[in-house]
């Protein structure tokens, strides 16, 4: 790949550290290095730096500092507020809600408290991978003890309607979770406006670093801890603090948050320019994920008659960095969940391309996804049955 | 996670495309799985003179394709019939785990090919193998 031009339309997998963030967070690597719980004034730098970074958290989304706890990611955010919400109220119920189109860190949570005697309600969504709040308010048992839905999904980059959610969580008085990992920065977020009683987020998603995310959990819920050791994080979550990370974290927020609408503007601009001319190239192409509820930066197409991995293999030999929702390319044989829970055939899932946008994107890199990406879709098409199939007989393949 | 022979072969595929009034066809796969393959046979004389294909699917899928018609080029019937799926793995420096099944799909589309060519040709079908795909869903 030396000297050859890379693009990269990946950001929704995650973004590089931005140099403000980094500066940031260098200093407490080397000359601040001092462990927070230590009592010597020496150490006193880094625990302020903690508290400090705690502050542009919480103000990043509407909550208190004392309602911030820094987790070793998004992953680790989210399988504390499943099983820690499960555990300590398992008196109340068994019960919990999530949907079909969560991150795997979700749903693999979820199947593993399955295994220890909760049951899990599985939302859909519809086509555009929205859930439906009568399903949701109808999934609602005396024995629901959490609803979990995702801020915004990470492959088709559909928000969802968490304002509307969280009233019915008030309103029924059970504890409402988002995972916001792909929202923050992108969405505005108010935990108190949108009722929401936890929140994960993680860093590397908004220009921070990776391995350092945070859970908000609202003062006064009922949550068990789910990292057990020292008195870390007001004794919630164990483990010597990732003090550069949390700095990291700290300063990404602030900067991710301070102007969303003009980011997202400039986002949006391109990314709408990107969709409209892959439209107006490549025939026989599908948008995923709803059309305007959706995340900025995010695209999701499905091409007809071709595989992703193959699409991916090529773009990457053009040096565009890109993702597929198809199974061939991630080891697993199923295309992915989020595909399928909208509805698509497996042959149109496994034809999906997922470029997300970011900071770095430039408008010269729109021009040449433009350029690249019509001949890669032709090239890989020409070599296809089911193309060849669709041309002589004009047939569909069961769509 | 390819080899070096494996993207050679998947970026610059050999024997793309269709023959016309072709001796034998076979096409293997399904599009749920991802992967389908075609092979298109110019038999002469029990030699196999021209061989095409097309493929929907990934990478090692269209390497082994690639490979697999290379390999039975100018061969017997009875040569390209005996080319096993681990033939062509080894052909290609090898192939995932995960994406052996591509090399047994290609195994079976030239199978497929020479008894549509034998049906043809009044001649009786090779015994079919069982083809083990690997290729569960979850």
């Amino acid at each position: 790949m030396e000297g050859k031009r890379l693009v990269y339309m990946d950001h929704a997998a995650t973004t590089y550290v931005k140099p403000e963030v980094l500066d940031a967070m260098m200093p407490y690597f080397t000359e601040n290095f001092g462990n927070p719980s230590s009592i010597y004034t020496f150490s006193r730098k880094s625990k302020s730096a903690i508290e400090e970074a705690r502050e542009k958290v919480a103000k990043a989304i509407g909550a208190k500092a004392d309602e911030i706890y820094f987790t070793g990611g998004g992953s680790e955010a989210d399988n504390w507020a499943l099983k820690g919400i499960a555990f300590a109220n398992k008196d109340k119920g068994n019960h919990i809600i999530t949907t079909k189109i969560e991150h795997h860190a979700i749903l693999h949570a979820c199947e593993f408290l399955e295994k220890n005697g909760f049951e899990i309600t599985y939302l859909n969504v519809d086509e555009n991978g929205m859930i439906s709040l009568d399903e949701l308010e109808r999934a609602i048992t005396d024995k629901t003890i959490l609803i979990s839905i995702m801020f915004a999904n990470n492959e088709i980059g559909t928000i969802e309607p968490i304002k509307e959610i969280g009233e019915i969580a008030k309103k029924r008085n059970i504890y409402f979770h988002t995972d916001a990992v792909q929202a923050v920065g992108n969405v505005k977020i108010d935990v108190k406006d949108m009722n929401i009683d936890l929140l994960s987020l993680a860093a590397h998603k908004f220009y921070g670093p990776k391995g350092v995310g945070a859970l908000y959990i609202k003062k006064g819920v009922k949550i068990e801890n789910l990292i057990h050791g020292g008195g870390q994080e007001r004794k919630r979550r164990a483990g010597t603090e990732n003090i550069p990370g949390i700095v990291g974290l700290g300063k990404a927020i602030e900067l991710a948050t301070s102007d969303i609408d003009s980011h997202n503007e400039r986002i949006i601009k391109m990314r709408d320019r990107l969709l409209e001319g892959i439209m107006e190239k490549i025939p026989h192409t599908k948008l995923n994920g709803h059309p305007e509820k959706r995340l900025p930066g995010n695209i999701n197409v499905s091409f007809r008659f071709i595989e992703g991995e193959s699409l991916l293999l090529l773009l990457d030999q053009s040096g565009i960095c890109a993702s597929t929702g198809s199974a061939c390319s991630s080891g697993s044989l199923d295309p992915s969940h989020v595909l399928l829970a909208i509805g698509l055939p497996h042959e149109i899932a496994h034809g999906s391309l997922r470029l997300s946008l970011g900071d770095a994107t430039k408008e010269e890199d729109i021009d040449y996804v433009l350029e690249v990406l019509p001949k890669i879709v032709q090239r890989l098409r020409d070599m296809s049955p089911l193309y060849e199939t669709f041309k002589h007989k004009g047939e569909t393949i069961n769509v | 996670m390819y080899s070096d022979k494996v993207m050679d072969h998947f970026t610059n595929p050999r024997n793309v495309g269709e023959i016309e009034n072709a001796d034998g066809v076979g096409e293997v796969g399904n599009p749920t799985c991802g992967d389908i393959m075609k092979i298109y046979l110019k038999v002469d004389n029990n030699i196999i003179k021209d061989v095409k294909f097309k493929t929907f699917g990934c990478g090692a899928a269209i390497a082994s394709s690639s490979m697999a018609t290379e390999l039975i080029k100018g061969k017997t019937i009875e040569e390209a019939w005996n080319l096993t799926n681990k033939a062509v793995a080894e052909a290609l420096d090898g192939l995932p785990p995960v994406k052996m099944h591509c090399s047994v799909l290609a195994e079976e589309a030239i199978h497929k090919a020479i008894n549509d060519y034998r049906t043809k040709n009044g001649l009786e079908p090779f015994a079919d193998k069982e083809y083990v795909h690997d290729h569960h869903h979850e």
